[in-house]
């Protein structure tokens, strides 16, 4: 305590002021001390918390316990198994044959249902819808765009309008599904190839500007008459076969209309005249070794129902 | 007290407490380790796995340095959400010869274990230039970069040096794969060169990147190509205690 008296006149209290305790002097309920000593410094022994032993304790009990139910220690071959046999891997298959048995009515029941029947099901159908769902976002979406959109301009085809280039019936959406485009995994993928073109010398510069020009008229954009008239007799000879007389395009051989304002790569003159020259050929993997028979046919159905179904 | 006695040598002497420390820490580090390389079930044996290919491993290197590994895992955990959007959970054996292993420990972007096959090159090279106009939704930064880095001779030879290293780390490189390793590096983007297919079992061989020359678009589409495709899943038997 500090005596008020002995205070200086800034209120400040001084050292010499200070009443320390004499250390010889030991309190009588001071614990033992360790018996250490720094500098006459000594250390007190009080001993843990309660509380805390006790929880160290059962941690060690509960620790020699866990070692017994769950895999732990290693063998000579293999780490012991535990008791309850856990596996992170029995886990999974067990959780994934979980949800199987309880889709497996509605995958059964996609499979046995005629491809145009399944709208009809409203129950069916709705299964479909979030199941092709879901399949779409994990498989489709990276090229298709996840709302399927695609890609303008870039080759990736819109699924929400019904413009199609291979159809757009469950039959057809199945079909391209099931086998893709172009690939050479499945013999029964969609195949077609147009000529280039520019780079294979059918077509001189001159007359691939009429025939830009003229499938311009097709789709009413802006057109250099003179030359759409010069390309019509072009287009008659070498485009009219895939992609008709009108430009209505051909699903049989997946060639795209021409007489509407939706470009695959663009309907600037310059991506049409690029498309000539060199041709495109845009691909999709099959998904009949990845996705099973009901998967694909609920996702046949989530884009038929995206808005251009036929 | 006698024991705690004998503790208070410990507890007052630092170099004895170093080196009993380290001590202990050792015998710690051996019982959890060391049964990792002998244990039957660490790498499973399947069927498949072949060390890479000199394409492949300059697209390895190319990952490592772009940092791939720090957006995008390659790691399937066998959770049900995991296996049913990108496949089958990963095995040990399909990192085996990765040194090091690009397990990742964040998925900003997706997971790539399985990426192999998923998309055509064209998407891959779209995407690498340009990721917003096929992902719209996409944060990754463009690599487009990679299409003018052009791969000469020396980038085989020193893809060749890195094999040598692997080898000695145990990748089983034969001495025909040594010997043709430059010729591979410049074969797999040729579809009618040298069937590289003949020594990497499954290896893909095209132009991945639609130009003429090599470059290191190439090598990454190559290596991105083949990730998660090895393994030949028809014959593989989970064992159950793990």
């Amino acid at each position: 305590m500090v005596d008020p008296e002995n205070k200086t006149p800034e209120n400040k209290v001084t050292p010499a002021s200070r009443q320390y305790p004499d250390p010889a002097v030991k309190l009588k309920q001071d614990p033992p001390t360790t018996g250490h000593s720094w500098d006459g410094i000594e250390e007190y022994d009080n001993p843990m918390p309660r509380w805390w032993v006790w929880i160290f304790i059962i941690t060690v009990i509960w620790a020699v316990g866990y070692w017994i139910a769950m895999p732990a220690w290693p063998g000579i071959q293999q780490a012991t198994s535990g008791v309850l046999g856990y596996s992170s891997r029995a886990n999974v298959a067990t959780e994934i044959a979980e949800f199987e048995t309880r889709n497996e009515q509605f995958f059964v029941q996609l499979v046995e249902t005629d491809l145009e029947d399944i709208r009809d099901n409203d129950e069916l159908h709705r299964f479909a819808i979030n199941a092709g769902g879901s399949v779409f976002r994990a498989q489709c979406s990276q090229c298709h765009g996840s709302g399927g959109a695609g890609v303008q301009a870039s080759g990736f085809p819109n699924l929400l309008d019904d413009d199609w280039l291979w159809g757009g019936t469950m039959e057809d959406i199945h079909q391209t599904v099931l086998y893709g485009i172009r690939n050479e995994d499945y013999p029964d993928a969609r195949y077609s190839a147009m000529p280039a073109f520019g780079q294979d010398g059918l077509l001189d510069n001159d007359e691939i500007d009429q025939v830009v020009n003229f499938v311009l008229s097709l789709s009413g954009s802006d057109h250099d008459s003179q030359l759409a008239v010069a390309g019509q007799e072009i287009y008659e000879l070498n485009c009219a076969s895939c992609h008709m007389d009108d430009g209505s395009g051909d699903y049989f051989v997946g060639a795209p209309a021409l007489n509407n304002q939706i470009w695959l790569y663009g309907g600037s003159p310059e991506a049409i005249r690029e498309s000539i020259y060199y041709s495109r050929f845009g691909v999709m993997p099959g998904f009949s070794s990845r996705l099973r028979e009901a998967e694909i046919r609920a996702v046949a159905a989530y884009v038929h129902q995206l808005g251009g179904g036929q | 007290m006698g024991i705690l006695d004998h503790h208070k040598k410990i507890e007052t002497h630092a170099t004895l407490l170093l080196v009993l420390s380290f001590l202990v820490v050792t015998i710690g580090g051996i019982v959890q380790i060391v049964p990792l390389f002998y244990l039957d079930n660490t790498i499973e044996k399947v069927e498949g796995m072949r060390p890479y290919s000199p394409l492949e491993i300059a697209g390895r290197e190319i990952y490592v340095r772009e940092g791939c590994y720090v957006c995008h895992s390659q790691m399937i955990r066998p959770m049900r959400d995991e296996v049913e959007r990108y496949g089958h959970y990963s095995l040990a054996a399909e990192s085996m010869y990765d040194h090091p292993f690009q397990w990742g420990s964040k998925r900003t972007g997706p997971d790539l274990a399985r990426l192999g096959g998923r998309y055509s090159d064209d998407w891959h090279v779209q995407h690498m230039i340009s990721p917003r106009s096929v992902v719209p939704e996409s944060i990754m930064p463009s690599y487009g970069f990679l299409m003018n880095r052009v791969l000469t001779r020396d980038d085989a030879e020193h893809v060749r040096d890195i094999m040598r290293v692997y080898r000695t780390l145990g990748h089983p490189y034969t001495d025909e794969m040594m010997e043709n390793a430059v010729s591979d590096f410049f074969a797999q983007v040729d579809e009618f060169g040298d069937p590289v297919a003949d020594r990497y079992p499954g290896a893909q061989q095209r132009n991945f990147d639609g130009q003429p020359q090599l470059t290191e678009m190439d090598a990454i589409i190559a290596y991105m190509q083949m990730l998660g495709t090895l393994v030949d899943f028809e014959t593989f038997v989970p064992t159950a205690n793990r």
